[in-house]
């Protein structure tokens, strides 16, 4: 009985430290809002599902490396690069000749980013495996070093050895490198503009099909004659229904959730296409061997499959759609701060992905999702409790990067600690001799 | 002749001059389950890694002879070759991800998928994984060795009898698979596990699958086999049909040597009726080499060797008092308990060992002969230093003399007591490590297969030296080997392990059914009633 | 006189190059070779040679003991201590509780350096058992407790009820991010010290003294029973274990002597640079210390003080020497900067290829 309890005791918290970072963000949110009252219910909105739509992306990229057994892949920022690569490109090309309307040039830059990310991915791929064992260590090595790289190609290989207009606006004055923000132009929106919708209408919408297709697939288990928990459903009908009437209720009211910014659906079916990507990916016999690889290098080597070639193509995909990831970022944003734009987001993107609970073994696509939220939740909100609590906005500023690196470092820090707590030799148990003492 | 599933044709090879395997000619038949026995480096491993194509035949020159499969002449150049010709092999060490169902594992690299609109572009690795269709395969495989298990369930967590099942399922599972290996299958089982697995084994050779069968457990084999292939030296001893021969037969031809070397010039010794070392219910976890329960009492100046086959044990005990791996039990030196699970306790106390991983735990390879030779006895005995008070100065002048005394003594060949120790010969290694532990000034010498992986000549010269310490300067001494004949030709008495405990003590005259019987856990003196005599 | 300095370098190595090879390492010939070229570069571009000596012994000195930090973490076999910034903060901080305190002077810097190596000691002890608990990632997870503590000391900086107008902004709370120190009188104390000239050549003989002093310290400490036992545990655990060596103790203490040296090495540092960063002033200044030690010549797992003295005169000279290059070749750009971008990371990521036996 005794050792039952401690049992249960150890498998609590266990289960604690296992999803500590997670716990504590919920913790920060909270504790956020109660604090700042005066902080608007739509400003918020509109800055988290901005942040949402420009991130998701990028977080999602992370998930097929952490199968493959590559764990956190920071260089998600060489494929960030890539795609700016891309976008500049295209934009010094459409400006001079191509003269393609808005659309056409951001098709153009993710056709363009897919090469250039495949190649460098391909050449990070192998890099990881030589250095197995340290591939998160070398992924952020590799980040820096291609940071590197990429400035010396634009600020010194455009205009010495890649001849330039001296002219053109993104071109600096005097004839070498490419300047520091460059115009989106026709870029910027490209993909959010296509179609956009308000915030509640949006609600209202997915809140209706969701509960369209709860009904249906209750009904349809029940012609079946599978057993389904009625009263789940009854809570899940109910909640749903609760939030297309609020829905209406605001569209009819024209609340303050109104001013919410706008839906892009356009960059919201992406992202939502890149989850079912990843999900179905893993159907698949590819996906089959980034698991096989991922959970154990030997035993799927020993089984004939090629582990080597395996982690590059996770590699790969991972860089391709980091890359596009970054292209949906800065039209978002309207400017590309060519030298500054990518060297956050390795860091920030693994962090939005811990918090939603995923491990450097383990993530998925949910977590991505509630981890970008969670994370950039406490991104709007630390500024504000920095200002409500110390008067001191610029604290908040500090206080996030520290989470930032702090969650990175607490996640890896637990799951080396367990890794290595399970791989201890321990004697086994004392036998029977001493239970009849 | 029809009925011949496979033939190993004069088979023999070489690793850098030493010959491992010699002139080999084996029939294996369809629906016949074969035995292959032998002592560890009888050749057993190099045969089957042949069979397999393994790398480490390749590169190391390949080998002598031929394969026939069906009558057919065959190169098989890799392990994934031998796959696809339908031998199929059954790890020791199971080759299973825990985190998956036991379907995904039998499947594993060998998924059935169906194609769908993305993979008709971008190839067969994007098809859509049937786990319907894998899962009833895997039902079939299962219900083919009579396991009720859901395919479903996730490996991890599983008693390792069901592992080793699902590797056969596993196995069974690949479409026309001829021929299975088995290496030592029953090792990690329990009793009612062994008789589910050797019934298995019958039911598979009666639907025509040839089966070789590696193992020590002599009852098993008489119980199951058909046939017996012993290998002694990388000879093949005989073949013959299981019912034509017993255990002790087997056993005997086992261990049997053309040259026993004589333990001589034992009058001069005296070995005291003090007891030096005495070990009580030691139990270790080495990983492989386990002990479980193992009592041993040692004489001051005596030699005593400690033998059995490989992952019975045997290196755990000298691991285990060292403190190298997790222990408990009593152990008492001197008259004193020693603490377990210490080693600077241990070092202190004044046992030295000389480990059987030589390049893992017993040496510096990238440091120089003199620091290995001293290590040891600056740090636990403080010697070879300057202490200047505030610090402890290493000694260099000191270290410098005493090495090179012990490279005298020993007979180390080296440029320098400067040279690294990685550059040495495997003999010359050796010699460092007994250096060391000799500069310990041990009062007990524990000694772990101190032959393994060094030429014939040095092998003498490291068993004349162990002989010459315990003579000269009564240095007692527990040796752990592997071979037999190298403990029967220095030591005083014999203690033979067997899963994880003294399976019984032999003088080094005894007979080599003796020692063959004990070795397999079958002695003819005990008749536990396990297994059918 | 300097041309035939530099000509001297380059056949020196073209000339043993060869035999040399396998004993001093492809890339610190390499490096070696590139800053060859750049020197002679500089003297074809008529660089003034004496001025660009004067600087490459002051970044030589500076940067010293900072990389020398590596050498105890690598010996004891946790790799190179990414985690710099955790002994670089004990430094600051008490950088800024001396000026907080008035002193000035030789004093301040004395009082420093003591408290630096108190909190380095308590820091690295913290740090050391961190590290023994995350065995086998210790590269990675040493590089975000780094980012952390850094991230951490913002807020203290912030919001720490320090009252000094050397440190202070003019309104409100919290510290400057940079801080001078010629207001204290620490400005260039070392270096100063018995400072010479000898062909148009500053040479900061106090600094260079105190780092070839700590230089011979963790070479001794080396040959010392404890030093021979840490080397031992770093480069064969099972091995040192078996001969009943603590290693995680061992772990700990180097580590500790590493993080000290970081305090000391960030004093050292700021006196010569005349002010010192917060905030994020030393979130990467682990790299540049671990790409000096390896561009010496050190690997992930074996590093001397030779490599420390070497591989910082290289790598500080090659992007001192290359700064005013690249400016007069390219005006008004930040090449050399880039070019430390590559070489540091470069070389890093060049180790950590040769890391042996991860991957399960």
């Amino acid at each position: 009985m005794k050792k039952a309890k401690g049992l249960l005791a150890r498998f609590n918290t266990s289960y604690l430290i296992d999803n500590i970072v997670p716990i504590i963000f919920i913790g920060f949110t909270l504790a956020g809002f109660i604090v700042a009252k005066g902080l608007p219910i739509n400003f918020f909105l509109s800055e988290l599902t901005s942040r949402f739509y420009r991130n998701a992306f990028l977080v999602l990229s992370l998930l097929i490396p952490v199968v493959a057994g590559l764990g956190l892949n920071f260089g998600i920022v060489i494929g960030a690069m890539s795609g700016q690569l891309a976008i500049l490109i295209v934009r010094y090309l459409s400006i001079d000749y191509l003269h393609l309307s808005g659309t056409w040039e951001l098709i153009l830059c993710f056709a363009l980013a897919l090469p250039i990310a495949a190649f460098v991915g391909f050449l990070t791929g192998r890099l990881f495996n030589k250095t197995r064992g340290q591939e998160m260590i070398a992924s952020l090595i590799a980040g820096f070093f291609a940071n590197g790289v990429y400035q010396f190609l634009l600020l010194f290989v455009v205009g010495v050895i890649i001849p330039v207009r001296a002219t053109h606006p993104i071109i600096k004055p005097d004839g070498v490198g490419v300047r520091m923000t460059v115009d989106m132009g026709g870029l910027h929106y490209a993909l959010d503009r296509i179609f956009r919708v308000p915030f509640m209408w949006a609600v209202l919408v997915v809140s209706l099909l969701v509960l369209a297709l709860v009904v249906v697939m209750y009904l349809v288990r029940r012609k079946r004659g599978q057993q389904g928990s009625l009263v789940s459903f009854i809570i899940k009908v109910a909640l749903l229904a609760g939030l297309a009437c609020f829905s209406l209720y605001s569209i009819a009211t024209n609340s303050r959730l109104m001013y919410v910014r706008q839906v892009p659906v356009v960059t919201v079916i992406l992202i939502a296409l890149l989850c079912v990507f990843n999900e179905l990916i893993m159907k698949t016999k590819l996906g089959q061997d980034f698991r096989s690889v991922g959970q154990s290098q030997h035993i799927a080597a020993a089984n004939g499959i090629n582990v080597d070639r395996t982690r590059v193509i996770a590699v790969v995909i991972s860089t391709v759609l980091a890359a596009w990831g970054q292209i949906a970022y800065v039209q978002d944003m309207g400017t590309l701060n060519v030298y500054g734009a990518h060297s956050q987001i390795g860091m920030f993107s693994v962090a939005a992905l811990l918090v939603g609970g995923a491990s450097v073994r383990k993530a998925t696509v949910p977590q991505a999702l509630i981890g970008t939220l969670l994370f950039h939740s406490m991104f709007i909100m630390s500024p504000e409790i920095g200002k409500a609590v110390f008067g001191n906005a610029l604290l908040g500023e500090y206080f996030r990067t520290f989470m930032a690196y702090g969650v990175i470092g607490l996640a890896l820090g637990i799951y080396a600690w367990n890794a290595n707590r399970k791989s201890r030799i321990t004697l086994d148990p004392e036998p029977v001799k001493e239970a009849n003492s | 002749m029809s009925d011949i599933l496979l033939s190993f044709r004069n088979i023999a090879k070489e690793f850098s001059g030493n010959r491992v395997l010699n002139n080999i000619n084996l029939d294996i038949k369809k629906g016949e389950i074969h035995a292959l026995i032998g002592e560890n480096g009888a050749g057993k491993s190099t045969l089957m890694n042949i069979l397999f194509g393994m790398p480490v035949i390749h590169t190391t020159g390949g080998f002598e002879g031929s394969i026939e499969i069906e009558g057919e002449k065959v190169q098989i150049t890799s392990p994934h070759e031998a796959m696809a010709r339908g031998i199929g092999m059954v790890h020791q060490e199971f080759m299973l991800i825990p985190g998956y169902t036991i379907t995904e594992n039998i499947k594993i690299n060998r998924e059935l998928t169906n194609p769908n609109p993305i993979s008709r572009i971008f190839g067969k690795q994007l098809e859509t994984l049937d786990m319907k269709r894998m899962n009833a395969d895997a039902r079939k495989a299962l219900d083919i060795m009579g396991m009720d298990i859901e395919e479903y369930t996730m490996v991890e967590g599983l008693p390792v009898g069901h592992m080793q099942f699902i590797e056969i399922a596993r196995e069974i599972d690949k479409s026309g698979v001829k021929l299975l290996v088995f290496d030592e299958p029953t090792a990690v089982l329990t009793e009612s596990e062994t008789q589910n697995l050797l019934s298995v084994l019958e039911k598979l050779a009666a639907t025509g699958i040839g089966i070789i069968f590696i193992s020590h457990r002599l009852d098993e084999v008489m119980q199951v086999s058909h046939r017996v292939t012993i290998l002694r030296d990388g000879e093949l001893v005989v073949t013959k049909p299981t019912e034509d021969t017993n255990k002790h037969e087997i056993a005997e031809l086992m261990v049997g040597r053309k040259v026993i070397m004589e333990r001589s010039g034992s009058d001069k010794r005296k070995i005291s009726d003090d007891i030096i070392l005495s070990i009580r219910n030691l139990e270790v976890k080495m990983p492989g080499e386990e002990v479980k329960g193992f009592n041993l009492e040692v004489r001051k100046g005596e030699i005593v060797g400690i033998g059995g086959l490989a992952g019975q044990g045997k290196l755990g005990v000298a691991n285990g008092i060292m403190g190298i791996f997790p222990a408990r039990g009593e152990v008492i030196f001197e008259g004193r308990p020693l603490e377990l699970n210490n080693p600077k306790g241990a070092l202190a106390a004044g046992l030295a060992f000389v480990s059987e991983d030589r390049k893992g735990v017993g040496l510096l390879l990238d440091d120089s002969i003199e620091l290995n030779t001293v290590f040891t006895s600056m740090q636990i005995h403080n010697q070879f230093l300057i202490n200047l008070g505030f610090a402890k100065f290493m000694n260099a002048r000191r270290i410098r003399r005493h090495t090179q005394a012990m490279i005298n003594d020993l007979d180390i060949r080296c440029t320098s007591s400067k040279q690294k120790v990685g550059s040495l010969s495997g003999g010359n290694q050796q010699k460092v490590c007994l250096a060391r532990a000799l500069t310990q000034n041990p009062k007990l010498l524990l000694v772990s297969e101190p032959t393994r992986g060094i030429d014939v000549g040095a092998k003498k010269l490291v068993l004349d030296l162990l002989k010459k310490l315990n003579e000269e300067q009564g240095l007692t001494i527990v040796m752990t080997s592997s071979e037999l004949a190298e403990l029967r030709s220095i030591c005083d008495r014999i203690v033979i392990v067997c899963e994880g405990k003294v399976e019984g003590i032999l003088p080094p005259d005894a007979s080599n059914t003796e020692f063959g019987l004990m070795m397999s856990g079958s002695r003819a003196g005990s008749q536990q009633g396990d297994g059918i005599a | 006189m300097s041309v035939k300095i530099a000509k001297k370098n380059n056949g020196v190595k073209r000339g043993l190059a060869a035999s040399i090879i396998d004993k001093i390492g492809l890339p610190t010939l390499i490096i070696a070779a590139f800053f060859a070229a750049v020197m002679i570069t500089a003297v074809v571009l008529k660089q003034s040679i004496p001025v660009l000596i004067s600087d490459i012994l002051r970044r030589f000195g500076m940067n010293g003991v900072l990389v020398l930090a590596m050498v105890p973490a690598i010996r004891s076999g946790t790799g190179p201590n990414f985690a710099l910034p955790v002994g670089i903060i004990c430094g600051l901080l008490a950088w800024t509780i001396g000026i907080e305190m008035g002193l000035t002077g030789i004093k301040l810097v004395l009082v420093v350096a003591l408290m630096a190596t108190v909190f380095a000691v308590i820091a690295g002890y913290l740090y050391g058992r961190l590290l023994n608990a995350v065995k086998g990632a210790e590269m990675a997870i040493a590089t975000y407790t780094g980012f952390s503590i850094v991230g951490f000391m913002a807020l203290v900086w912030l919001i720490a009820p320090f009252k000094s107008k050397q440190m202070g902004w003019m309104m409100g709370s919290g510290l400057r991010e940079t801080i001078k120190l010629e207001g204290v009188g620490a400005a260039q104390i070392f270096n100063k010290f018995l400072s010479f000239e000898v062909l148009g050549i500053t040479v900061p003989t106090g600094m260079l003294l105190i780092f070839f002093a700590f230089c011979l310290l963790i070479w001794l400490f080396f040959r010392t029973k404890t030093g021979i036992a840490i080397t031992a545990g770093g480069n064969n655990p099972e091995f040192a274990a078996a001969s009943g060596i603590n290693i995680d103790r061992n772990r700990i203490i180097a580590n500790i002597i590493s993080t000290v040296l970081g305090a000391l090495g960030i004093i050292i540092y700021s006196q010569s640079y005349g002010y010192f960063q917060l905030y994020s002033g030393p979130l990467m200044m682990a790299f540049p210390a671990v790409a000096g030690v390896l561009i010496g010549g050190a690997t992930a797992s074996k590093a001397n003080v030779s490599h420390v003295i070497i591989g910082t005169f290289l790598f500080q000279g090659l992007l001192t020497a290359s700064a005013p290059l690249a400016n007069q070749l390219f005006e008004g750009s930040d090449l050399s900067e880039i070019l430390r971008m590559v070489l540091q990371n470069g070389i890093i990521l060049y180790a950590l290829t040769q890391v042996k036996g991860g991957g399960k």
